[in-house]
């Protein structure tokens, strides 16, 4: 029999497919602007989406480096205290220990752009200018062989950037 | 009352080599005496304790456990310069049943535990929906909510066992960074369908408003599945370790993508390609390729009492006890063996039994006080079963530290000694 509350369930078993503004939903959320939303959309995709304008060279990210990182990932990010970020090619397969960097492990160089400025310098956050950001990635992609001294970095050549372990991820499935 | 005592054990109650016996024989009314109590001669009469004679403490705003339990707490590591980046671990050798306590909850943080204040937070969601929207917390607060029960762990968890030789480290050491709580909050689904997904996103970006601004990319279908904005642990708002004034719950997935002091979602059509997935969270294999995106955590289980660290009290009569989960769904079984996984018997599991939550199970076992080998296996509702640790070694190698969930041995000696054990 076709009861009013399994007319309900039904309702609700199909709400999914509503789109904008369900009926039935509170819509308490405040329509927000791009303006509004520009701080905080920090994200960048793989494909360089995001990427502010700004620039940077090697020699340039060097002087970051010394004054933002070299205490805690060492003289050209050779590590200690913290990560290791530089070196380490050639260990990911076979028996001995891998040492997973920027240069031997990370698949994108956008991860790098994104990562430094919302994550580092550790104890200050959020403080680099975008040309530093580019500019120390542009260092550490220089230290692990991956760009010259003379390149810059920016929107457009950042993510043209091929990682030496661009091939190494697979994507998992169960079972295997 | 009269209830109908059980006969002593007998040859037939044993179900498995080392002592192992039926799951229930606890169950079923007491066991008879004489088996299991030990001498009263000489005993002194009990004494009337000082408690009893003075009227105790007056009321607290916000109870604390007994002074007595001061050791049951959580135990932390972080790397150099960086005292909030790292884990701290929940004391699983200590706890019973099946919800952590908020303040024994296990934390993972990647720059500290940021003092949000819910005024000022806002959770945003934005990307490939129709209409991008800001929530306050106030807002948030007026939706429906649901609350259920689900263990988080952390894809690290048990990375130790890894390793070519067993880690001498207790239950805390080994397998500390899973807890499990009643969350309660809004579900994520509602919300997205109030902003109107575009036909083209596929994955959401989730970022915390730590200074490490934390973010993962999560696939829209967990999304909208079963995700909840949590705003609530265990009946109280969400501590600032798990993530207050609001965290993602991503019921079975591996506890970084369940992203605390959750600030925005971001819909996208590809992966964002964060660091925590592609630097971390990821499993090397010994030819060198890593998987990505292992998002659900498979069966698995482990005893926690007795367990590395406690000590056997003499022969006799004791309950094994222990925990078992699936990001999967649940619980479906769990065998123990105290010979090192050539006989198994299974363990009653404890109601309610809940998907992706932790399930108690209980193995009564009579040690004879020799050496033995204590082991728990798990299988879920899909029918998949632990691995040994060889099995899963031989697979995955040693060069990662991700997604243990294979077999473990605690190693019991004549002296009741428990330790960590490859067997
Ligand atoms: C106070 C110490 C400190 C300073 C200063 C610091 N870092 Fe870090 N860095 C860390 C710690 C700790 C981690 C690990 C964070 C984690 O576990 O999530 C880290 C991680 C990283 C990583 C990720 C490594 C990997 O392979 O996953 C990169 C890249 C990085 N830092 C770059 C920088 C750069 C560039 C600077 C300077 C602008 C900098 N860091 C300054 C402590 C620091």
């Amino acid at each position: 029999m076709y009861t009013p509350s399994r007319s309900i369930a039904l309702a609700l078993a199909l709400g999914t497919v509503c789109s904008v503004g369900c009926a039935e939903s509170p819509n308490l959320g405040r329509v927000a602007t791009p303006e509004e939303l520009a701080p905080w959309d920090i994200s960048i995709g793989p494909d360089g989406a995001g990427l502010p304008a700004g620039s940077g060279t090697p020699r340039q990210g060097e002087a970051v480096f010394i004054a933002k990182c070299v205490a805690c990932h060492g003289e050209k990010g050779a590590g200690k205290p913290n990560d290791q970020l530089v070196g380490g090619r050639g260990t990911l397969a076979g028996d001995q220990a891998p040492v997973k960097t920027i240069g031997s492990f990370w698949p994108y160089a956008t991860t790098l752009f994104d990562y430094v400025r919302r994550a580092m310098p550790l104890n200050e956050s959020k403080s680099l200018s975008n040309d530093e950001v580019y500019a120390v990635v542009a260092y550490l992609l220089h230290l692990n062989g991956i760009i010259e001294e003379n390149e810059t970095i920016d929107a457009r050549t950042l993510p043209k950037v091929r990682m030496p372990n661009a091939d190494g991820f697979v994507t998992f499935t169960r079972g295997k | 009352m009269t209830r109908k005592r059980r006969p002593p054990i007998a040859p037939e109650d044993f179900r498995a080599a080392g002592g192992l016996l039926d799951r229930r024989i606890f169950l079923a009314g007491g066991l008879a005496a004489g088996t299991l109590s030990s001498s009263s001669a000489g005993a002194e009469p009990l004494s009337v304790a000082p408690w009893m004679k003075t009227p105790g403490s007056p009321f607290t705003p916000y109870g604390q456990p007994s002074r007595f339990e001061d050791k049951v707490v959580r135990v932390w590591t972080n790397p150099p310069n960086a005292p909030g980046t790292g884990a701290a671990r929940t004391p699983l050798h200590v706890l019973n049943g099946t919800i952590t306590p908020n303040g024994l909850h296990f934390e993972r943080s990647h720059s500290g535990i940021p003092d949000v204040d819910p005024d000022a937070h806002r959770l945003v969601i934005h990307g490939l929906v129709r209409r991008p929207l800001v929530f306050t917390m106030e807002m948030l607060a007026r939706y429906p909510m649901e609350s259920r029960i689900a263990f988080i762990e952390c894809g690290g968890n048990g990375g130790s066992l890894y390793q070519k030789d067993p880690a001498q480290l207790n239950c805390q050491g080994l397998h500390g960074l899973v807890s499990c709580a009643e969350w309660t909050g809004v579900k994520l689904s509602t919300l997205l369908d109030e902003a109107g997904m575009e036909p083209s996103a596929k994955w959401m970006l989730a970022e915390g408003a730590d200074a490490s601004g934390m973010s993962r990319s999560v696939p829209l279908v967990k999304a909208m599945d079963d995700a909840l904005i949590a705003l609530y642990q265990n009946g109280e708002r969400v501590r600032p370790s798990n993530g207050y004034p609001l965290r993602l719950l991503l019921p079975g997935y591996e506890g970084n993508m369940q992203v605390k002091w959750l600030r925005r979602v971001k819909l996208t059509e590809e992966p964002t390609m964060t660091k925590d997935e592609t630097s971390k969270y990821t499993i090397l294999t010994p030819d060198g390729k890593s998987l990505q995106f292992v998002f659900p955590i498979e069966a698995k289980s482990l005893i926690t009492q007795p367990s590395p660290g406690l000590t056997m009290k003499g022969p006799g009569l004791y309950e094994i006890s222990g925990l078992a989960w699936s990001g999967y769904g649940k619980i479906a079984q769990v065998d123990v063996s105290a010979d090192g996984g050539k006989t198994w018997a299974p363990a009653a599991l404890q109601q309610p039994v809940l998907p992706m939550a932790l399930t108690r199970f209980r193995m009564p076992w009579r040690w004879n006080g020799g050496p033995a080998v204590l082991q728990s296996r798990a299988t879920d509702e899909t029918g998949y079963v632990q691995p040994t640790r060889a099995e899963l070694i031989a697979k995955r190698g040693g060069k990662t530290i991700y997604h243990f969930n294979g077999i473990n041995s605690w190693g019991v000696d004549e002296s009741g000694e428990i330790k960590h054990v490859y067997a």
